[in-house]
């Protein structure tokens, strides 16, 4: 049994309990984020997927990858989707060299 | 889960609807919605089983190994009912109906009726023995041709249709825009028709539209005049790869959260008349293929064909109508209302 369970993902209204009230400004807000807007539904998408393999939410990956295939976008323009955001994150954790280049310099002669 | 299940077996004894979580007719009445049909617009007739291709969604089950078509006794009474009621518009599907012998007499005869003919044409037949003139066929005929093309890209569109059908759909495409297909200056109408190559909902027509407006126009120099989107239906073909993949409760909790009241006015068993290769008579071409009849009160065969008996009869319906009001909804014409 993996530790993540794909039904969950149908059970997420369950947070609701104990404090309803925040969960339905969450929703509110979720939803409103998915409509078109001055960005369509498909570039939401394919955002959405790109941050969902980022953060790393398997529940947010697959509900991406099928909105995204539901509003007309395919694996090569996911894919490229998926490469921007990691690199992303790649060339995050690499800036963090200068913190190690300038601690290096400052305590070396 | 389940509350309604109708026990319609497939020939190899699997049951021929999904499990669905709500009944439709359930989820009709606690809509306070009656399905009716109302005047017959549309004759749409379903010539037979044998088609080249044997794509993966295929709710007819049809292939080069199948033989039921239509005779051409049946082809008369169509004609007949054409010429007698004045119905507005005959659609050809099947299979591939160009394979069948009477096609070219149907269209021929059903085109002196007045009436407009739509052939549900699947592009690679033209390249069959003796059908490399479809082309010409079609434009002296007037016919509305529309076509599957699942997608702008090779990968999808041969998952779905088979190996090498998006290469010769994009030649046939060339073809039917050079006798004048979608071209400016005429009247013939090319239709193409997205279905989803998985097991999800097609994207919202308008948009999708314009992906393979600009596609098609940038990598092929290819035209067409509309796009439909079409939701697959899980029988036949469609539900075996449900069943295989282990998506089929999933798309089906789909089908049933995305049901959208406003779908059900403009479907389309309200206004057309399926009819078999046998001549017997249907509500859609899904419920043919499940032998699921029209109403006991309605004629049963279009030997027996009467508008006023067929007009409000209550639709036949089972789990597998939650295909054509998911969302923005789907009919032989595509979508049919707002997400």
């Amino acid at each position: 049994m993996s530790y993540y369970n794909e039904e969950d993902l149908g059970r997420f209204g369950e947070i609701a309990e104990h404090k309803p009230e925040l969960f339905e400004k969450f929703m509110a807000w979720y939803q409103a984020c998915q409509d078109d807007g001055a960005l369509s539904k498909r570039e939401k998408a394919l955002i959405g997927l790109a941050v969902s393999v980022v953060v790393q939410c398997p529940y947010c990956i697959d509900a991406y990858t099928q909105s995204s295939l539901e509003n007309g976008s395919n694996q090569e323009q996911m894919t490229e989707a998926i490469h921007l955001a990691s690199a992303i994150r790649g060339g995050a954790s690499l800036i963090h060299g200068i913190q190690s280049h300038n601690a290096h310099d400052k305590i070396s002669m | 889960m389940q509350t309604e299940f109708i026990r319609i077996n497939r020939r190899d004894g699997k049951p021929a609807l999904p499990a669905s979580p709500v009944g439709f007719d359930e989820k009709l009445k606690s809509s306070g919605i009656e399905l009716l049909a109302g005047k017959t617009e549309i004759l749409q007739v379903n010539v037979g089983k044998l088609c080249n291709q044997a794509c993966r969604h295929c709710h007819v089950d049809a292939g080069p190994k199948r033989t039921e078509i239509i005779s051409r006794e049946t082809v008369e009474a169509c004609l007949r009912v054409l010429r007698r009621h004045h119905i507005p518009t005959l659609d050809i599907t099947g299979g591939a109906p160009e394979l069948v012998p009477d096609f070219r007499y149907f269209v021929i005869e059903a085109r002196k009726t007045g009436a407009k003919v739509i052939v549900r044409h699947n592009l690679t037949v033209m390249f069959e023995p003796n059908q490399t003139d479809l082309p010409e066929f079609f434009a002296e005929n007037q016919v509305e041709v529309v076509s599957s093309l699942p997608y702008f890209l090779q990968q999808q569109t041969d998952a779905q249709r088979g190996a090498g059908v998006f290469e010769k759909s994009i030649e046939a495409v060339r073809r039917l825009n050079a006798v004048g297909y979608a071209a400016g200056n005429t009247n013939l109408i090319l239709n193409l028709v997205y279905n989803p190559t998985g097991a999800f909902l097609p994207p919202a027509q308008t948009a999708i539209e314009a992906d393979f407006r600009r596609e098609l126009k940038n990598r092929y120099n290819l035209f067409f005049n509309n796009l439909f989107t079409i939701t697959n239906v899980p029988i036949a073909r469609y539900l075996d790869y449900l069943q295989r993949s282990g998506n089929e409760e999933k798309y089906m909790q789909k089908l049933v959260a995305a049901f959208n009241p406003a779908t059900v006015e403009n479907l389309m068993c309200r206004n057309m008349i399926s009819v078999g290769w046998t001549g017997k008579l249907y509500d859609c071409d899904f419920n043919q293929m499940l032998e699921l009849s029209a109403a006991a009160d309605s004629p049963p065969t279009i030997f027996d064909f009467d508008p006023e008996k067929l007009e409000y009869r209550r639709i036949a319906t089972a789990n597998h109508c939650f295909g054509c009001t998911a969302g923005a909804g789907s009919s032989c014409g595509g979508a049919v209302a707002a997400a």
